[in-house]
């Protein structure tokens, strides 16, 4: 837990923090509407003998207290994906609407891939990237049980990502959920902070920066861009946020969550950000009782 | 006639006069071979494309792009082609099986346990021969769960391995 130290300066409650990352999270799964109802999932869980209590923010998630989610009937016919609470947040955030053009630009293993597709009712283009073939196949596998026909799937690197297949014209929206430290998963795998290391968050920021450059870039005037990491470094978040609002035409919007939160960081050891990135939010473990998260929205300008 | 590319997706043709692919099913034959085996209206699949990559692999996907296309997937795999019989796939079953009316076969709890996990069974079915579309009661109603190959008073599970789960000692 060494690593999460630097972090007592700008947690709210740091002790609340330090004992919610010690506890384990219960199993959660997203209702997959594409294939069927929440009513009808969860009719087909309880037929099942699991037991299940409903998440307040979020009608379509359930948390499992005593099981897993993969092995019975709801699952089997894809009505169900196990995700963690948390990381259902941006693609509500994103809101891609049916019949939109929408990349995610950091796709495997497509959790939230397949939750923009159900808010896209399965109408539109979705471009699902990532750089990684073996993760992409982890990717397929969800979009196939899910059922998602709108899926565009590409493996290249999303910093040279081309829109050439699919016409060249720009997105509506983008989601941007990077590579990063993972420090927020800690309550899942309590072995992340181990290989931790300044040198490694410094180095995935870059990476972080050329993405989200990107997905700027290839979103149109107006359009939405999130962001989001499962971390708390400020390096990978307002650092992140801070030097896109510099290089490329966009800025920070507000947006309403039904969470716990803490507004984004101005000042971090002796880095004061613009202050745009105040509209980015900080999601603790303690405050929700769920994994870390950060969440921004943009807004591209030009 | 032009060859099949394996590694790209290349949009059917819609009927046999604009075909340049030797083999290549059309969009045509596509929606009749789904209205006749299982009664499912063309309509269903209006704002669809269909996409060949390697030699009858069916592909579909809503929306449209310029053909061909050279990426990792496009929609959901839909259906093979390249035997004498068509087979649609798992997932196209699951997702546009609950429109089927014919050549649907509803299975008790204890059948529908044996074929997820993959086994062959000896049933009664007094329908055609060949592949049908395999449902059990879930949740109050029907649901597709994939499809099996009915013949000599047997039908075989074709669930692929990766998706076969045992659930029997539950
Ligand atoms: C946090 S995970 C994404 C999780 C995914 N959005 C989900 O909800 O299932 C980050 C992903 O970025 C991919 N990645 C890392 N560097 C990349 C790059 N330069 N271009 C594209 N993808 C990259 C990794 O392979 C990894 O799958």
């Amino acid at each position: 837990m060494d690593a999460l130290s630097r972090y007592e300066p700008i947690v709210d409650d740091f002790e609340a923090f330090l004992s919610a990352c010690e506890r384990p999270l219960p199993p959660v799964v997203r209702v997959n509407t594409i294939k069927t109802t929440i009513e009808r999932a969860r009719r087909g869980l309880e037929a099942a003998g699991i037991e299940l209590d409903p998440v307040e923010w979020h009608p379509g998630l359930f948390r499992l207290p005593e099981d897993q989610p993969g092995a019975n009937w709801p699952y089997t016919h894809g009505w169900i994906h196990g995700q963690e609470e948390v990381s259902a947040v941006p693609a509500t955030v994103l809101d891609p609407q049916p019949g939109e053009r929408v990349w995610d630009a950091t796709a495997a293993p497509g959790s939230k891939t397949t939750q923009l597709a159900a808010l896209m009712d399965d109408r539109g283009l979705l471009v699902a990237t990532d750089n990684n073939m073996g993760r992409l196949s982890a990717l397929r596998s969800n979009t196939e049980r899910l059922g998602v026909t709108n899926v565009a799937v590409t493996n290249e690197d999303a910093r040279n990502h081309s829109l050439k297949p699919f016409g060249g014209e720009d997105y509506d929206r983008a989601l941007v959920d990077v590579p990063c430290s993972c420090e927020g998963t800690i309550r899942k795998n309590p072995d992340t902070l181990e290989e931790w290391s300044l040198g490694h968050v410094e180095g995935i920021a870059g990476v972080q920066k050329g993405i989200l450059s990107r997905a700027i870039q290839a979103t149109r005037e107006d359009g939405t861009v999130v962001y989001s990491t499962c971390t708390f470094a400020p390096e990978e978040n307002e650092g992140v946020l801070d030097h896109v609002l510099d290089t490329e035409n966009c800025r920070l919007v507000e947006f309403e969550l039904p969470l716990e939160y803490q507004d984004g960081v101005i000042e971090w050891q002796d880095e004061t950000f613009d202050s745009q990135v105040e509209r980015a939010k900080r999601i603790y473990p303690h405050h929700n009782d769920t994994g870390g998260f950060f969440v921004a929205k943009l807004e591209v300008t030009g | 006639m032009s060859e099949n590319v394996s590694h790209r997706f290349d949009r059917l043709p819609a009927t046999e006069a604009e075909r340049d692919v030797e083999g290549r099913p059309t969009r045509e034959a596509v929606l009749t071979f789904w209205a006749e085996r299982f009664g499912i209206d063309p309509e269903t699949f209006a704002a669809y494309t269909f996409w060949e990559r390697g030699n009858g692999k069916i592909w579909a996907f809503t929306g449209d792009l310029e053909t061909p296309v050279d990426i990792e997937a496009l929609g959901m795999s839909f259906m093979r082609t390249r035997q004498e019989h068509w087979k649609p796939t798992t997932e196209a079953v699951q997702r546009f099986g609950p429109r089927a009316d014919r050549n649907v076969i509803h299975l008790d709890r204890e059948a529908a346990e044996r074929f997820l996990a993959g086994e062959d069974q000896q049933l009664e079915w007094d329908g055609d021969w060949g592949y049908l579309v395999v449902t059990h009661d879930i949740a109050g109603g029907p649901e597709p769960i994939g499809v099996g190959l009915y013949v000599h008073g047997e039908l075989r599970s074709q669930i692929p391995k990766g998706r076969r789960r045992d659930f029997s000692g539950e």
